[in-house]
This record gives C-alpha cells, sequence and structure tokens, in this order.
C-alpha cells in the first residue's frame, strides 16, 4: 500500500489543536474530499488531537496520504507518551469521561471515520490510527 | 488577550463566531456572555455559527453550557446559521445538542427571540391580571 506523501505536526499546546485541524483541512481538500467527509476527517482529528494533549500530556499527530489501487485515503496517527488507557473498554463507551469532556473524543471520532485502530499500554502511550477514504 | 465581540441590540445580545477557536476562547466566551446577561439584563442571546466550518465535541459543549446557563439567568439562547455537514457531522459524532434552540439564518433567529419575549410578557400580564 504505497504511502505517497507524509509528514507529521506536533501536538504540545492548545494552538496546536486548532494548527492540526487547519492542516487535515488542506489534506483533505488537497485529496479532493467533498465538504461532508472533510467536515468529519477536521473533527475527528480536532478530537484526537485534544486527547493527546488532555490525556496523553502532548505527542504529535502523523499523517499519511495512501493510494490503493482506484482510490485515495488520508491516514493520522495521533502518538502520545502518556500514561495510558487502563480501561480500553470503557475509554470507547460513549459518554464515559475522565476528565473535563463529553465523553465521546474516541467513541465519536471512530464513527467519523473509516478505519479506526488503537494502541495503548499502562505507563508507555497511545497510538490512535485513522483512515478516512475518498 | 483575544476575545470575541458580543454585540448588543436592545434585549438582545448578538455573537458571531469567526475564526477556528481555540479551547481558552471558547470558554472566554461562555464566561464573558453570562457575565454580559446579567449585567445588561439581556433577554436573548443570538449565536452565529454560519463562518465555522467545524463544531467539535469542545466547542458543542460550549454552546449547550451557554444555553443553559443563559436559561438559568432567565435569557433564552437562539444558534443560528449552522452549516449542513456541521449538522451531519455533529449528529454522527454524539453531540444532537438537545434545549439548544436553532434557526437557519440570522434574521429567523431574532423572530424567534422577539416571539419569545412577546410570549413571556403575555404569560406575565395574564398572571397578573
Amino acid at each position: 500500500m504505497p504511502i505517497t506523501k507524509a509528514d507529521s505536526l506536533p501536538i504540545r499546546g492548545e494552538p496546536d489543536i486548532v494548527m492540526a485541524r487547519q492542516g487535515v483541512r488542506k489534506l483533505t481538500q488537497e485529496i479532493g474530499f467533498g465538504i461532508v467527509d472533510q467536515t468529519k476527517m477536521v473533527t475527528a482529528a480536532s478530537e484526537l488531537a485534544r486527547n493527546a494533549l488532555v490525556y496523553g500530556r502532548g505527542g504529535e499527530m502523523r499523517w499519511e496520504i495512501h493510494v490503493e489501487g482506484a482510490r485515495t485515503g488520508l491516514r493520522l496517527h495521533f502518538i502520545d507518551q502518556g500514561p495510558g488507557i487502563p480501561d480500553l473498554k470503557q475509554a470507547m463507551t460513549d459518554g464515559w469521561t475522565s476528565g473535563t469532556g463529553m465523553g465521546l473524543g474516541l467513541s465519536g471520532a471512530k464513527r467519523l471515520v473509516n478505519e479506526f485502530a488503537i494502541e495503548t499500554a499502562e505507563g508507555k502511550g497511545t497510538r490512535v490510527s485513522v483512515t478516512r477514504w475518498k | 488577550m483575544e476575545r470575541i465581540p458580543i454585540l448588543r441590540m436592545g434585549q438582545f445580545l448578538l455573537v458571531t463566531i469567526q475564526v477556528d477557536m481555540r479551547d481558552q476562547l471558547a470558554l472566554q466566551l461562555q464566561e464573558d456572555l453570562t457575565e454580559q446577561i446579567s449585567r445588561l439584563e439581556a433577554k436573548g442571546v443570538l449565536i452565529d455559527i454560519s463562518a465555522l466550518e467545524l463544531v467539535d465535541s469542545f466547542i458543542g459543549r460550549m454552546i449547550a453550557n451557554i444555553s443553559a446557563m443563559a436559561r438559568m439567568l432567565d435569557a433564552e439562547t437562539v444558534l443560528v446559521g449552522m452549516r449542513p455537514a456541521v449538522a451531519i457531522t455533529l449528529v454522527e459524532l454524539g453531540l444532537s445538542l438537545p434545549g439548544v434552540h436553532t434557526a437557519l439564518d440570522v434574521e429567523r433567529g431574532m423572530a424567534r427571540l422577539r416571539t419569545h419575549i412577546l410570549d413571556a410578557d403575555t404569560h406575565d400580564a395574564d398572571h397578573e391580571g
């Protein structure tokens, strides 16, 4: 599965959430996503960037443009070295929150993308990967 | 510090959100609005989000909070101008903003606020009479 373009953005502070949104918006436009798909992907990125900052104490967003046969997709990885998620099943439940949010971050973001994967280890951090295809 | 301006129009407060808001800016708006509702005895708040390309759970929560806080201060909130793509995304995200009144544009939103206040006045009059 060839990656045609890739880079990363730091997530160190609140302004980086806005930068991540703007970066993802530009990428989805480059790929030619329609307005609804753009909005879904940018919103998912906003939720996951905030999670990485608030719960993961910061990290980075890596992005990759994938070309697979006739389809093009955008994959985002949100990587932090925070405390990890002790109970992943609970964290993926709508309405469950350990912090100040509404508890829609992970479960909500999952509904906005085509592919969703999460790896987490206590004390080592969390990596959330999402993909949306055109 | 950066702030979102709040305009006063008679008994109403008008807010147009035109920037991609940082979380801190959203919290500041919540604080400024409740303070002004109380100080100016505003009866209605109109929030125009027609320029917003995204409403995530944080901004959504801020809007729901403003609406609930305004209600406790005896003011009605109407959210106007939501883009269709934003509405689709919000509902899929799991945030349907229950209790928040909406209108398609500023004009309809103002009409709704006026009707609400007129109704409230009539009820008061009935009660007193």
